[in-house]
């Protein structure tokens, strides 16, 4: 519970009522803020301050904002999910639906978060759909004809082959959103919420989630409040855009029609770094010369980039041939007796990586790129076919490594190759921002001599660099796991290029990014390229293949 | 890090008529996967309390026997039993080596090799220990296998009327099981993207190993904090709530407990027949 | 426009919270959603980790021949739940809860204790939830998760060789110093370990919902 006063507050829902019936729910939900603000436990500043607000009843609202703006603390508070019993988080000002405050109500905002993964709660989609409707005392009879009406209404109704006891742990991520919309859906709730519900969503998938979630507030009435830094998908759906400015308020309050002609509002929003339609921003130029040592990974420490750059583009990083690439590991021969290996994700792939080049690897969700990804950057086992490093990967120090990378240690792996998770919590190591991203060149080191690659003074000034490039500083010295979901992506590619790996394996890099993070994001990429490294990623990001110039292999 | 997995959490029933609202128990199932975990529970509550009780073969030996001659009609599939019973029949087989060896010596002497003694007295003893351990287990495995885990979860709050907010919560940490056995992988990889090695010497590889294990309780509070928040976004934990699905108690189910003490008292009643009634706190 | 008639009771004012600066407020003694799917899922992760010790301790088991009561060194592994749970949640009846549900869950994955895993879970877990209420639920510093593992191993120790008997060959004396080294075990894997994960926890931030989440800065007595 989020807001205080509400365990005092007689006959509210969260002390237990005593009979269970169901509410009677408006349509639509209107929503208010005055000089509402929220500053989060351990923080210096508020994350939201000043908040002013009012969505009437049954108005679509796309609420926008630089990442780390605080868009998401906005949508919990309104859900009253903000995590409570915390002595140090401070609200100030009020917040209501329905003229309630926001956290003194259940089952009023219904809540989809970014991560699909954290939305099943239950093992069968029947029984995940129907939850909500228990919790909000709907009868029996009545919820599971809801739960039917749900998952017909985002596709997941019988007609796709999905039966009401499927597991839940065998949908895909685009599907295990669809369920958690049908989940919210048959709450009918009168103000819904969505965190970024598309992101890592193929394209398709994107226009699936959207036009569902159109549909439900068109027939409900409800309100629809939903955050995305894409703003191309939703634009035209919704009735107005709210712009969240950092530790602020609303900065902007705009017709979506104003967006899309050309005048000076739009320039102010595209110089905010909101991703207008039609404006994709120009990659920014490096200047740090610390910075530019990451990149080009200074010639005293190691011989083999100069002769990289040198032989420019010959240099073969990376060959694969035959490739098939799957999570489960191959089985020793008595397991399989007992049951059959699963289909690879991928088979028959060739691959060869030059030095310089960069690589987008697209296609629908569940596709295999993300394994592709791990197997190439030798973290998994290929399943088969033949993996080999080139000798311009392994350099003058690592010529007497195996080919497959998969054998390398991992302190010469690291120094050679980096990898970005699709899930960036999976790579955090240490306590604080700062320290992240100093553990790559701190470890750093020449496998033979054991020396160190990096020197203190310039870990930290490559660490200052970065945090400062991807406006992290004032974060240094928080906890990862307490920073936004676009902060959160940024770190963890920090943490990898810090360690100057000559191959680079990204999965998903510019998801929850705003145009100018974005900006900053290609733009080292693009630099990591000209210098002669490689890039792989993993993407459904259109505007990134185009400034990166790169080499599409669409998997299906 | 591979786990078992409890059979009702992977099971998918294609083909099976399918009521929503009745227990997901298929009507096709074997008698013990439709009757009510609660009653299995209740039955098997009994029988374990006799083998508790006394420390000798002929109790254990029966409710073996059963277990056995019930396994056709649990609907388990042998190898599935065997899958999660060999490990089990492992540890009665150690117990039963360690009691013969320690075990007072009595009777004849078997085996005399240096400090190591088996006699007649203390092989028995050791048989004892091994099959009690096995009867305790194997029909423990048997209704686990043959239950859901949301099935459970509905009974025991609805029937045995345990508060809704702790099972339903500890139903959806169940569900993480699988994604975290996954996660431990994933885990290892991702480590290892950063750097940190599985390789070099024992204690190396043990420090990272606990790094690893760390590593995947931080994912797994992690997980368990978003989890909470969806559940309280889908209004959990307000108070009161209905439940979809009825958790029903049927003539089977009286049939299931009724068996179970039949079971227990036939145990003991032979048990204490023949004299070999032994009861461990005496 | 009008307002329609809310979802739920309101007879609470708006104006009643129109203002609200949050200073400090005492720590809630209920358990919010967070607490109980935390203990869960700690208990889960504990359940896949018992289920693992069972194989090793079965493939182990032989080490102990040469004075079994020692197998009572390593039963701390049983008791860890217990007091980690105790020590994350900070509520009343979180170290009972949590090592409940390990014990459930590793039933369900099979265990060579069948049923009878419940009991055990139930004596072990009151062990470190008695010394956390004793002292009231506020301290839990180093000596404090030491003396839950204690008392848990002590429980616990009790109920395998004197409750459930699982040793009857031992003499009265073994089962003693099987219940010492149940404790001994238990202050230093449940207590000690559980301290130290908690600290370990705390200091990566993952513990910012919980009531826990400073344990990394609290004096170590
Ligand atoms: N649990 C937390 N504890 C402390 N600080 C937090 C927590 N969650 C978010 N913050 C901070 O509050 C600010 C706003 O975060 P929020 O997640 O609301 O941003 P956002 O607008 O959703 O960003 P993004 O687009 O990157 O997801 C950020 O600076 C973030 O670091
Ligand atoms: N950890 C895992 N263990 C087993 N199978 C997995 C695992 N992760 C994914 N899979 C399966 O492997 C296949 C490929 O998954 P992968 O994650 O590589 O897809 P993807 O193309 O990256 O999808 P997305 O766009 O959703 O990230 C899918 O069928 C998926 O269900
Ligand atoms: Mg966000
Ligand atoms: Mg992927």
């Amino acid at each position: 519970m989020a807001i205080i006063g509400a365990e005092q507050t007689p006959g509210f829902p969260t002390t237990a009522p005593h009979h269970c019936a169901p509410a009677a729910v408006p349509r639509g939900a209107r929503v208010q803020a005055q000089g509402w603000g929220w500053k989060h436990a351990g923080r210096d500043r508020p994350a939201v301050a000043g908040l002013e607000m009012d969505i009437p009843a049954g108005q679509r609202v796309l609420l926008v904002g630089p990442s780390g703006a605080g868009k998401s603390t906005v949508l919990h508070a309104l859900a009253g999910v903000l995590d409570g019993g915390d002595e140090e988080s401070e609200q100030t000002g009020t917040l209501l639906i329905e003229d309630i405050p926001a956290g003194q109500q259940r089952g009023v905002a219904g809540l989809v978060q970014q991560d699909p993964e954290s939305q099943v709660i239950l093992s069968r989609v029947g029984d995940d759909v129907a939850f909500g409707a228990e919790n909000l005392c709907v009868p029996r009879a009545e919820i599971w004809d809801r739960v039917r009406g749900a998952l017909q209404e985002v596709g997941l109704g019988p007609e796709e082959g999905i039966t009401l006891d499927r597991d839940t742990s065998r949908l895909s991520g685009g599907q295990k959103q669809r369920m958690a919309l049908a989940g919210i859906l048959a709450m009918r709730p009168p103000l819904v919420l969505l965190d970024e519900p598309t992101a890592n969503l193929d394209p398709e998938g994107v226009l699936e989630v959207r036009d569902a979630v159109m549909r439900l507030v068109e027939r409900t009435g409800a309100t629809l409040v939903v955050v995305e830094h894409r703003l191309d998908v939703w634009a035209e759906h919704v009735d107005r855009m709210l712009v969240l400015e950092p530790a602020g308020g609303i900065s902007h309050d705009a017709a979506p029609a104003e967006l899309l002609a050309p005048g000076p509002v739009r320039d102010e929003l595209a110089a905010a770094g909101i991703w207008v339609p039609g404006y994709v921003p120009e990659p920014v130029e490096l200047e740090s010369r610390a910075l530019r040592r990451v990149v080009e990974h200074s010639d005293e420490h190691d011989p083999r980039s100069s002769s990289v750059s040198d032989a420019s583009n010959s240099a073969v990083l990376l060959t694969g041939t035959g490739l098939s690439v799957s999570r489960e590991p191959r089985t020793p021969g008595w397991r399989r007796r007992f049951s059959a290996p699963p289909a690879p994700a991928q088979t028959d792939l060739d691959v060869e990586l030059d030095g310089g080049s960069a690589v987008v690897v697209t296609g629908p969700n569940g596709a295999g790129k993300s394994t592709l990804l791990l197997s190439l950057a030798g973290l998994i086992p290929v399943h088969a076919g033949m993996l080999a490093a080139g000798a311009a990967l392994k350099g003058p120090r690592g010529a007497d490594l195996p080919d497959d990378p998969f054998r390398w240690k991992a302190a010469d792996l690291v120094s050679r190759v980096g990898t970005v998770f699709q899930e960036p919590e999976h790579q955090f190591v240490t306590t604080t921002v700062r320290k992240e991203v100093l553990y790559g060149p701190q470890h750093a080191r020449d496998p033979r001599s054991g020396e160190r690659l990096f020197t203190d003074e310039e870990a930290e000034q490559m660490a200052d660099d970065l945090l400062e490039l991807l406006g992290l500083t004032h974060l240094g010295e928080m906890n990862p796991f307490t920073l936004s979901g676009g902060e959160k992506r940024r770190l963890s590619v920090a943490t990898v290029l810090a360690a100057g790996p000559d191959l680079v394996f990204l999965d998903e890099p510019t998801f929850g990014q705003d145009a100018n993070t974005w900006a900053v994001l290609t733009g080292l990429l693009r630099r990591l390229v000209a210098e002669g490294r490689s890039v792989v990623a993993v993407t459904h990001d259109r505007d990134f293949i185009d400034v990166l110039d790169a080499r599409v292999v669409a998997l299906r | 890090m591979t786990a078992v997995f409890p059979a009702g959490a992977m099971r998918s029933d294609q083909g099976v008529p399918f009521d929503p609202a009745a227990p997901s128990r298929p009507q096709r199932a074997s008698l013990l996967e439709r009757a009510n975990p609660l009653a299995k529970l209740l039955a098997l509550l009994p029988v374990t309390g006799v083998l508790v009780a006394s420390m000798d073969w002929v109790s254990s030996g029966i409710v073996l026997l059963a277990a056995v001659a019930l396994l056709p009609v649990s609907g388990i599939r042998p190898l599935e039993f065997l899958r999660r019973a060999w490990i089990l029949v492992l540890a009665a087989l150690v117990s039963a080596w360690g009691t013969a060896l320690v075990g007072e010596d009595s009777g004849a002497t078997l085996v005399a090799a240096g400090p190591v003694t088996l006699s007649e007295g203390s092989v028995m003893a050791g048989l004892a220990t091994g099959l009690r351990i096995l009867a305790v287990a194997l029909p423990g495995v048997m209704v686990f296998i043959t239950t859901d885990p949301t099935d459970l979860a509905d009974a025991l709050s609805q029937k045995a009327k345990l508060p809704a907010r702790f099972v339903l919560g500890s139903l959806a940490a169940f569900r993480l099981l699988a994604v975290l056995t996954e996660e431990w992988r994933t885990v290892g990889y991702a480590r290892r993207a950063r750097g940190v090695g599985t390789d070099g010497n024992l204690v190396h590889r043990t420090g990272s190993w606990l790094g690893q294990a760390f590593a995947l309780l931080v994912q797994a509070i992690r997980r368990a904090t978003r989890l909470a928040v969806t559940m309280e976004a889908r209004g959990f934990g307000a108070g009161e709530r209905t439940w979809a699905r009825e958790s029903r108690f049927t003539a089977l189910d009286a049939w299931v407990i009724l068996g179970g003490i039949a079971l227990a008292v036939l145990a003991a009643g032979l048990s204490v027949a023949t004299g070999s009634w032994n009861l461990v706190w005496a | 426009m009008s307002a329609p008639s809310a979802p739920r009771d309101r007879t609470a004012s708006p104006t009643s919270t129109t203002t609200t600066s949050t200073t400090a407020r005492p720590a809630q003694r209920s358990w919010r959603v967070v607490d109980i799917v935390v203990a869960a899922v700690v208990a889960v992760a504990c359940g896949v980790i018992f289920w693992a010790w069972n194989l090793a301790y079965a493939g182990i088991g032989g080490l102990f021949v040469a004075f079994p009561p020692s197998s009572g060194l390593v039963a701390g592994m049983w008791l860890f739940p217990a007091v980690l749970g105790g020590l994350l949640i900070r509520k009343p009846g979180a170290a009972l809860f949590t090592e409940m549900v390990a014990a459930a869950v590793s039933a369900l994955l099979g265990s060579q204790f069948g049923l009878t895993v419940l009991a055990s879970g139930f004596v072990q877990g009151l062990g470190a939830e008695i010394i956390l209420l004793l002292f009231l639920y506020r301290r839990f510093t180093l000596p404090v998760a030491l003396l839950a593992g204690l008392l848990t191993g002590i429980l616990g120790g009790i109920n395998d060789a004197l409750i459930f008997n699982w040793f009857p060959e031992y003499t009265f004396e073994w089962k003693l110093i099987y219940v010492a080294f149940m404790a001994v075990s238990g202050v230093i894997i449940a207590g000690l370990l559980s301290w130290l994960a908690t600290r370990g926890l705390a200091a990566t931030g993952a513990l910012s919902a919980l009531a826990s989440r400073r344990a990394h800065q609290e004096p170590v007595v």
